[in-house]
């Protein structure tokens, strides 16, 4: 907070690579010297990544889980209670819980809400849809969706001090240029 | 290590695990960095003039798509009644093109669900285009069935349970309403698989677009999408398990589709062989569209290094395959006929080879069952024009398939005093091509305005992309 209030507000030290393997090399040392408020950018995914900024695993699964129960569920009871009590119909005789023709309605209820369930956890998780970042102010960052990797170390990590860190990310292999990132 | 420009026969990221990859042509031309891919595929969206060829094909395909709202208009002032089906044919052009439709649709879902799961990885480049195929064929399927209710503005309590003043709901133990929710659960994963797709490639287009309006509407749906790597992690786990929904879904839905025969008791119907022949059918035409697509857009949008000659053989490969197997369908539906010596599935049979629709019926054996033998040669695969052709051609013999099953099995049921003949009406015809110009205009404004090939996951496949080990 002291450190807030005296330097201009700074999201954090943006370090720019030209390769996947520099950025992998410098996301790994960066969590060896300690550093984990961090985020690295890259035009396409690099499973490499997020192992070397030691991310925990994705939530999502668990989420289409949850969401797929749920809409088998959903979808069976609904047919169910359609059919049984709200709208009893008979239909040649058949009783009016014949739940296997209530199967495919099920089915497809589970795989409707499961996917649907993964696209909105995966946005949430992420954050999206976020109107503004900090890290959209770094100069050259627009080429993060191009053929640029970055690697951000954040000002809120416990281990950041403005020059240090900064001479940290300039030491880094084949490292082109280390940039303030302001909030 | 100069992986990028040296000539690399292929990518050894994408192609360890092939035996034979320099047989063909690789997933995409030696030469490709990064930075090429971005710049070709959204250059085509962002900074090229807007070639006079795309306007001509737009306006014809928009003229078609007028004739759908002529045709819609006229349907819904005066009813039903303009198309030509009517007892005993009581399911006609409006089933035909629906089945037809949403039979193209998976390809695209095969390409871009089962093909990722089995990591193969030449339907990187086309897998967008394909998806979005899926879509337009998708909402074009939905017209018929939601017209040949004649009020469409009621269908809601007719097909949806909601809660309504009439206390009504749909009867769960009819295929139709099984039908309702399988294509309406397809139709939303399709939409959210390919918008999710698109999601980091709107980032590219956002990032790159010279003017501002541009980059305000792409980045408007990039939501805020930088590439982070907690982004590509949870990116990269849903899209996976997408991939694995959408599997069973799609095998699902046309088996929900035949399902709307099968259930029925009508000779030529009541088939347990339907499901899997359906689904194989569907797979087979959808390829077929795929590739009537494909060539034209490679050609005219100088695209071969991305959509190489790998991708016109693998797809001629997988016709053969799913073509076979409908083939196999064919010949177990005559089996099953003399087989089960019954008098009306046998006379369903007969009727369809000699009867009055016999030369639909002969024309649909030769191109689904001979003419696709050609594709076992790869002097033939490797012709554009005449795989071109023949995709055409499939185009039809699959539509030609589905003319066969409806019509025939109703025209000529158990009593002779209710045959009928069917003839299609020019309104009839008037709503086909008329969806073929909604799917055409769709696709025009597709690949003006979205990169039709996935950037991102093409920066996956060029050689830049592999990590070098010696980094330890």
């Amino acid at each position: 907070m002291e450190h807030r209030q005296t330097e201009p507000t700074l999201y954090g030290l943006m370090a720019e690579f030209d390769s996947p393997t520099a950025v992998v090399a410098a996301a790994q040392a960066a969590h060896d010297a300690g550093y984990r408020a961090m985020d690295a950018y890259s035009p396409y995914p690099i499973e490499e990544l997020h192992h070397a900024l030691g991310m925990p695993r994705s939530k999502v699964p668990i989420i289409v889980l949850t969401g797929g129960f749920l809409g088998g569920l959903g979808g069976l009871s609904l047919a169910a209670w359609a059919s049984a009590i709200a709208y009893p119909m008979n239909v040649g005789g058949r009783p009016y819980l014949s739940w296997p023709s209530f199967i495919p309605v099920a089915y497809e209820c589970t795989i409707l809400l499961a996917a649907l369930s993964g696209v909105i956890g995966m946005l949430a998780l992420n954050g999206l849809p976020s109107p503004y970042h900090p890290v959209f102010n770094a100069p050259r960052f627009a080429m993060a969706s191009r053929n640029r990797f970055f690697l951000c170390v954040e000002a809120r990590d416990a281990r950041f001090d403005r020059t240090a860190t900064q001479r940290f990310l300039e030491g880094l292999t084949d490292v082109r240029g280390v940039s303030d990132v302001a909030e | 290590m100069a992986g990028d420009n040296s000539h690399v026969p292929h990518d050894p990221h994408g192609q360890a695990a092939d035996p034979a990859p320099s047989r063909y042509a690789a997933v995409i031309e030696p030469g490709h960095t990064f930075t090429t891919v971005t710049d070709k595929i959204s250059a085509i969206v962002l900074t090229r003039r807007t070639s006079l060829g795309w306007f001509a094909g737009f306006g014809v395909a928009f003229m078609i798509l007028s004739l759908l709202l002529v045709t819609v208009c006229y349907l819904l002032l005066t009813g039903i009644g303009i198309w030509g089906n009517n007892v005993p044919v009581g399911w006609a052009f409006d089933i035909i093109n629906f089945v037809w439709w949403i039979g193209i649709g998976h390809a695209g879902t095969l390409i871009s669900a089962i093909l990722l799961l089995f990591r193969q990885q030449w339907r990187t480049s086309i897998n967008r285009f394909a998806e979005a195929m899926t879509l337009f064929a998708v909402a074009c399927a939905a017209m018929f069935p939601l017209l040949h209710t004649g009020r469409p503005w009621l269908a809601a309590y007719w097909l949806f349970p909601y809660p309504n003043t009439m206390g009504l709901w749909p009867q769960f133990r009819s295929p139709l309403i099984w039908d309702v929710f399988a294509v309406s659960t397809y139709a939303t994963v399709s939409a959210v698989f390919w918008f999710i797709g698109l999601i980091p490639d709107l980032a590219t287009l956002r990032d790159r677009a010279q003017s501002k309006v541009a980059a305000r509407i792409y980045g408007l749906f990039a939501m805020g999408w930088r590439g982070s790597a907690r982004h590509w992690l949870n990116y990269e786990t849903a899209y996976l398990i997408l991939a694995g929904l959408s599997t069973p879904l799609v095998l699902s839905v046309h088996t929900v589709v035949s399902f709307d025969f099968a259930v029925g008791i009508i000779p030529g119907w009541h088939a347990t062989i339907f499901p899997p022949y359906f689904v194989a059918g569907a797979i087979y035409s959808g390829f077929a569209m795929v590739m009537t697509l494909a060539i034209p857009l490679r050609k005219f949008y100088g695209l071969e290094d991305f959509i190489t000659m790998r991708h016109i053989h693998n797809m001629g490969k997988v016709m053969l395959v799913t073509g076979m197997m409908v083939a196999y369908g064919y010949a177990m539906e005559a089996f099953f006929a003399w087989y089960s010596a019954n008098p009306y599935e046998g006379y369903m049979m007969l009727n369809r080879m000699t009867g009055p629709y016999a030369p639909y019926y002969w024309s649909l054996i030769a191109i689904n069952a001979c003419m696709i033998q050609l594709f076992w040669f790869k002097r033939i695969r490797e012709n554009i024009a005449v795989m071109f052709v023949l995709s055409l051609l499939v185009n039809v013999g699959m539509w030609l398939e589905r003319f066969i099953i409806i019509v025939t099995s109703l025209q000529r049921d158990f009593l002779p005093s209710s045959w009928a003949m069917y003839y299609p009406t020019r309104w009839d015809f008037a709503m086909f091509f008329g969806t073929i110009g909604l799917f055409l205009t769709l696709f025009f404004l597709f690949i003006r305005f979205v990169p039709m090939i996935s950037i991102f996951e093409m920066r996956t496949i060029v050689p830049e992309a592999k990590l070098k080990e010696s980094h330890g």
